[in-house]
């Protein structure tokens, strides 16, 4: 008893650096957003050796939500939610089919889907850059919406099945007999019974199905010039106000505000989003 | 189940309305199924097919029309490109690193995840935070933290006597390598970290506890019961992660840009494609990673026995 009660001390100590080593770029990212373009290389103007401001200012937010680089920013903004919101829709409702198929039914091809899947899973993406880029010139797809939310789906579904299909087999499909056994029809079963049980792996899924979809680059910047164009790509491109000027205040204010729905999603979800990446990859 | 031949005429009787539903049910996954693996096998195959075929021909994208086939000519102008090899060098280098210390890392944090009592919510919830922000944003993060002037870090070096404080980290092959693999490692170890984390969630804790009855050390425990234990996780962990690391682009592409030979092969496919239109070269050295990735995943499941399949049990 004492021993593990010891253990369990120097275990506590060794969540510190872990701690410190994941939030203090956080925090840095926060600060640079703090800061004025006169503030950034003048370390009298920071605390902690360059590390944070004396004097935070909002002028970077206002910069990227009504000044210049507003502009570059909201439109890339909505393209993102639009683009990683129609490819994670699109994902999940295939990838759900797919899975209750593989977890629920016998047939054959199920070991090959799951297979290519994972082939798919493995290709590198920079290697469908060239052929995409090439057939979307030709095509019009270049610079749109679908031209991007395409590409993500094969991004986002290898993922999206096996997860799916790992949360599926743990459901008890034979509740949704017995319920019928009891007197309710299959639909009345299954829309009290399965959907239940199932939404939670569906809605996780789609969570981590959206985080990769977010934080896409490679077709992000080779798929779109300015139209179409995403939040990460944009980031890539902003230009300060002289070519000789980096726009960082803005770039980290933008970053901020990108971050902030992703850091209140692991929040809210951080069990769920642990299983889900888990249970895919390791085990069933 | 089918394979169990029918012994008496009942059973061989009972046996069609089965075997009728087993059709119906045939076809149903196959139709459930069809639409993710059409869109799985169109949205990839057709790209990569579509890059063998323009791999053998000299073709710009600005020139459409001046097509020529040139055989395996794009595959030695290739090989034979001095940037080619510093390319391939840098991917295998950063992809070396980055896994070997997010393997320890990973494993480090996942030891005090799985082991620590109080703050282990806000734990996993610090951990998961990188692994779900952008790799761009990570990316001008970490460049900004180490820029001359502007970052932080040269101004915590110069705390310490005798250092020079301007250090130039992006003036050089190996440090910028330094900065672009931090920057990899601080996004990606929370991944690595929570597979493994599984991983020791399956280690049998009896069997810990008997070598520890035994007066085994904790070393001797991690080592002869928990490692052994926990190989499927590590390998499937170490798969995942070596394939992401050789595709490398984000990183370098913010920090660097590729100056000073940190180019991977997915920046050189991005620059010989989208800068320079060069579709016939850009096909080939897509093509020549993609076999690379092959040969990678091929190697793990031979070399290793990685059964991805049974892994999910």
């Amino acid at each position: 008893m004492k021993q593990s009660a010891k253990g369990t001390g120097i275990w506590s100590v060794l969540a510190v650096p872990i701690m410190l080593w994941t939030a203090v770029p956080l925090l840095w990212m926060l600060s640079l957003s703090l800061k004025s373009a006169d503030m950034l290389a003048d370390p009298d103007a920071s605390l902690l050796g360059n590390f944070w401001p004396k004097d935070p200012t909002l002028e970077n937010y206002e910069l990227i939500f009504s000044g210049g680089a507003s502009e570059l920013f909201m439109p890339a903004l909505r393209n993102s939610l639009i683009v990683c919101l129609l490819a994670t829709l699109i994902s999940v409702v295939l990838a759900m089919f797919c899975a209750y198929a593989i977890s629920r039914l016998e047939f054959k091809g199920k070991k090959m889907i799951l297979v290519t899947a994972l082939a798919v899973s493995f290709f590198p993406v920079v290697a469908m850059v060239t052929p995409l880029f090439e057939i979307w010139s030709r095509t019009g797809l270049f610079d749109t919406i679908p031209g991007l939310v395409i590409p993500y789906l094969a991004l986002t579904l290898p993922l999206s099945i096996w997860t799916m299909s790992a949360f599926f087999q743990q459901i008890p499909w034979e509740m949704e007999q017995a319920a019928q056994v009891d007197g309710a029809s299959s639909w009345q079963a299954f829309r009290k019974v399965i959907i239940p049980l199932a939404a939670p792996g569906v809605f996780t899924t789609a969570i981590i199905t959206f985080f990769i979809a977010w934080n896409d680059f490679v077709f992000a910047i080779s798929l779109t010039s300015d139209r179409a164009r995403t939040v990460p790509a944009a980031l890539a491109f902003f230009t300060g106000a002289s070519q000789f000027e980096q726009p960082t205040g803005a770039i980290m204010a933008a970053s901020v505000v990108v971050t902030i729905p992703v850091v209140i999603l692991v929040l809210l979800f951080q069990r769920r989003i642990v299983a889900g990446l888990t249970s895919g990859a390791v085990k069933g | 189940m089918s394979a169990t031949p029918p012994t008496t005429q009942a059973a061989k009787g009972a046996k069609s309305p089965l075997s009728d539903r087993s059709r119906s049910e045939q076809r149903l996954g196959w139709k459930l199924a069809m639409p993710a693996f059409i869109v799985m096998v169109l949205v990839t195959g057709y790209p990569i097919l579509q890059a063998v075929w323009n791999s053998f021909f000299a073709y710009r994208l600005t020139d459409p029309d001046n097509r020529r086939f040139v055989g395996l000519n794009n595959y030695l102008v290739s090989f034979t490109d001095q940037v080619f090899w510093s390319a391939m060098w840098m991917t295998v280098l950063v992809t070396i690193i980055t896994v070997v210390v997010e393997l320890v890392l990973g494993f480090i944090i996942a030891l005090v995840m799985h082991r620590i009592v109080l703050p282990r919510r806000t734990l996993r919830t610090l951990v998961l935070i990188p692994y779900s922000i952008i790799t761009v944003v990570s990316g001008f993060t970490w460049l900004y933290a180490f820029s001359t002037g502007t970052g932080f870090v040269n101004q915590w070096i110069q705390w310490m006597p005798g250092i020079d404080a301007n250090y130039n980290w992006f003036g050089g092959f190996w440090s910028s390598l330094f900065v672009i693999s931090l920057s990899e490692i601080w996004k990606t170890t929370p991944f690595m970290s929570l597979l493994l984390l599984a991983g020791l969630a399956q280690v049998d804790t009896s069997m810990e506890e008997a070598a520890k009855v035994d007066g085994a050390s904790w070393l001797q425990v991690l080592i002869k019961v928990i490692l052994p234990s926990m190989k499927a996780a590590v390998m499937v962990a170490l798969l995942f992660r070596t394939l992401d690391a050789f595709r490398i682009f984000d990183n370098i592409f913010i920090m660097t840009g590729g100056a000073n030979d940190t180019s991977s092969l997915s920046m050189l496919i991005y620059r010989q494609t989208i800068d320079r239109t060069e579709i016939g070269l850009g096909s080939a050295l897509s093509v020549i990673l993609f076999l690379c990735v092959l040969v990678i995943a091929a190697v793990f499941v031979k070399a290793f026995k990685v059964d991805l399949a049974e892994g999910r049990g």
